[in-house]
């Protein structure tokens, strides 16, 4: 991608510490404040450190990683969910995507309901679901169980709904948590040119993802977080390569 | 493509509070209407609950308090009187309750999916308000059954009451929503609270037996609470013209010069304290939950 694309994402020396509460309740915290706040009521982990990155307008990254590296926590940053405890994350444009597939779904409404309100989640105003909804229905397959409560659909009909939606929702930049695994084969071919699609319109792709081989596929760059520290950032093919080689020894 | 340099870079997850639930309104219209498809899926009668439980409610006040009890020698028209404090404080009493819960209840939501996040209470608040819409039309027949009569300042006195009592309770679900999430403590507090609401309000009684025991500085204290000057406005709406002789009693002095604006104040107060403790804490909901 060209240098002089705008920055979509820009993600400058941004750190977050998890702090893992022992305590829920409002008699343990005063307990440990009146014996002079001994000890600790929890413990810290870092998540990020330091991490600092641009990603520019139509540019396709993976961020990879070992579980528990930090990528689900950066797409979260990028999103807005979390905010840095130090650092500064700004974005250019609307940012929306699939953080788990199927989040903000009722199971006791119909499809149609789901697909309203999932889309006005994701940040579509009315008049932008009116347009989209036949298409929405008709890239997830869905036809005539649009009226059918949720909760009856098949795993792929839920997941399908859920992916059209989020692929519908055309934000300029794109976040996609491990779902590119969804639905079957050929259901996943398509969701795969539909991503295309939208990155030849210019739009932004932020994915995390654990299958590499679709990782090499889809994206053009990759990001290697290790303990929340950015180990390498490059072609995804180079780090790929040098995830894999890292395994192996 | 360049057009994208146009919009400038922003931070993102930094809201902007109760403004942003008004941007996104067509949002909070289909989590509300939500709710409210939900309450009574599977039910037959549907809707029409709504209308039925609060009129045998009605009835068995009229009967029960007014009739068997007695209590028609004292207050007349108990029924109405009961039960348009009643309407009021279970509309408190359900918008605080689901407010102050709404943020855990949507935790799955809020951990994945970046949205203004105050829409949740505020979303609580709304249902309970389309929930006491069948209770108002149930007392409205009860109130033209026993020889109401509207008039313009009666109305005005209807509305204010159930708007004092509507930003009192986003402020309060604003608040205990968002320290739930640190502190579940929060919710049975909550709980509580409501339980005593009842009661410090001249709900079951008149106002004038706490005036007579408290003299005016505890009266005035009393009065300051909104859900009090909430519960008054209703009477003074709803029940002062079909209580006869009673009438007179209807309000506490002053209730439109001096207790309504005060009423306001603090709810006002108690919104803007909710919505700046919301803020403060919402930056850690996604970690915490």
């Amino acid at each position: 991608m060209s240098e002089l694309s705008p920055v979509t994402v820009e993600i400058k020396g941004i750190s977050k510490q998890f702090v893992l509460r022992h305590t829920r309740s409002i008699k343990e915290a005063l307990i440990w404040f009146l014996k002079g706040r001994k000890g600790d009521l929890s413990a810290r982990f870092h998540a990020l450190r330091d991490v600092s990155l641009d990603i520019r307008q139509g540019e396709t990254v993976a961020l990879l990683g070992f579980n528990g590296s930090g990528k689900s926590t950066l797409l979260k940053h990028i999103s807005g969910v979390m905010t840095p405890d130090e650092g500064t994350v700004r974005t250019r444009g609307r940012v929306a995507g699939l953080i788990e597939v199927g989040a903000g779904f009722h199971p006791d409404l119909s499809g149609r309901d789901n697909v309203y309100l999932n889309a006005a989640i994701l940040g579509m105003s009315e008049a932008q679901i009116k347009e989209r909804f036949d298409s929405i229905v008709e890239f997830a397959e869905i036809g005539e169980f649009i009226d059918t409560e949720v909760r009856f659909y098949s795993s792929g009909m839920y997941l399908r709904l859920a992916f059209s939606v989020a692929v519908h929702s055309d934000p300029e930049v794109f976040l996609v948590d491990e779902i590119l695994a969804v639905g079957d084969e050929p259901f996943q071919k398509k969701c795969l040119e539909k991503i295309q699609e939208l990155v030849d319109a210019g739009q932004t792709l932020v994915v995390v993802s654990h299958d590499l081989d679709l990782v090499q596929r889809v994206c053009s760059r990759g990001i290697l977080l290790e303990h929340g520290r950015v180990l390498k950032d490059g072609p995804s093919h180079d780090v790929v390569e040098f995830l894999r080689s890292r395994t192996k020894g | 493509m360049t057009s994208l340099l146009d919009t400038p870079l922003v931070r993102p997850g930094i809201g902007q509070g109760l403004k942003d639930v008004f941007r996104r309104r067509y949002l909070l219209k289909l989590l509300v209407r939500k709710e409210i498809k939900l309450r009574y899926r599977g039910s037959v009668l549907g809707v029409i609950w709504s209308y039925v439980k609060p009129a045998i409610q009605f009835v068995v006040f009229y009967i029960a308090m007014g009739v068997f009890l007695g209590l028609n020698k004292n207050v007349g028209n108990y029924a109405v009187y009961l039960f348009s404090g009643i309407v009021l404080i279970n509309f408190f009493t359900e918008a605080l309750n689901n407010a102050a819960k709404s943020i855990v209840y949507n935790s799955g939501l809020i951990k994945k999916i970046f949205l203004p996040r105050e829409l949740f209470p505020v979303a609580s608040v709304f249902v309970s308000a389309a929930h006491f819409f069948p209770q108002l039309v149930v007392l409205l027949i009860g109130c033209l059954l026993t020889g109401w009569q509207p008039t313009p300042l009666g109305i005005l006195a209807g509305f204010a009451g159930f708007l004092v009592l509507a930003m009192l309770s986003v402020g309060l679900g604003l608040f205990f929503s968002s320290v739930n999430v640190y502190f579940r403590d929060s919710e049975n507090f909550v709980e509580m609270m409501l339980m005593v609401a009842t009661w410090v309000s001249p709900v079951m009684y008149q106002w004038g037996m706490v005036h007579e025991r408290l003299g005016d500085f505890w009266f005035g204290v009393y009065q300051s609470n909104p859900v009090t000057v909430g519960v008054e406005l209703f009477h003074y709406a709803f029940w002062s013209s079909t209580a006869g002789g009673d009438a007179a009693l209807a309000a506490p002095p002053q209730l439109f010069e001096l207790w309504l604006p005060v009423a306001l104040v603090v709810s006002a107060a108690v919104l803007a304290l909710g919505q700046f403790t919301f803020r403060k804490l919402e930056v850690k909901f996604a970690q915490e939950l």
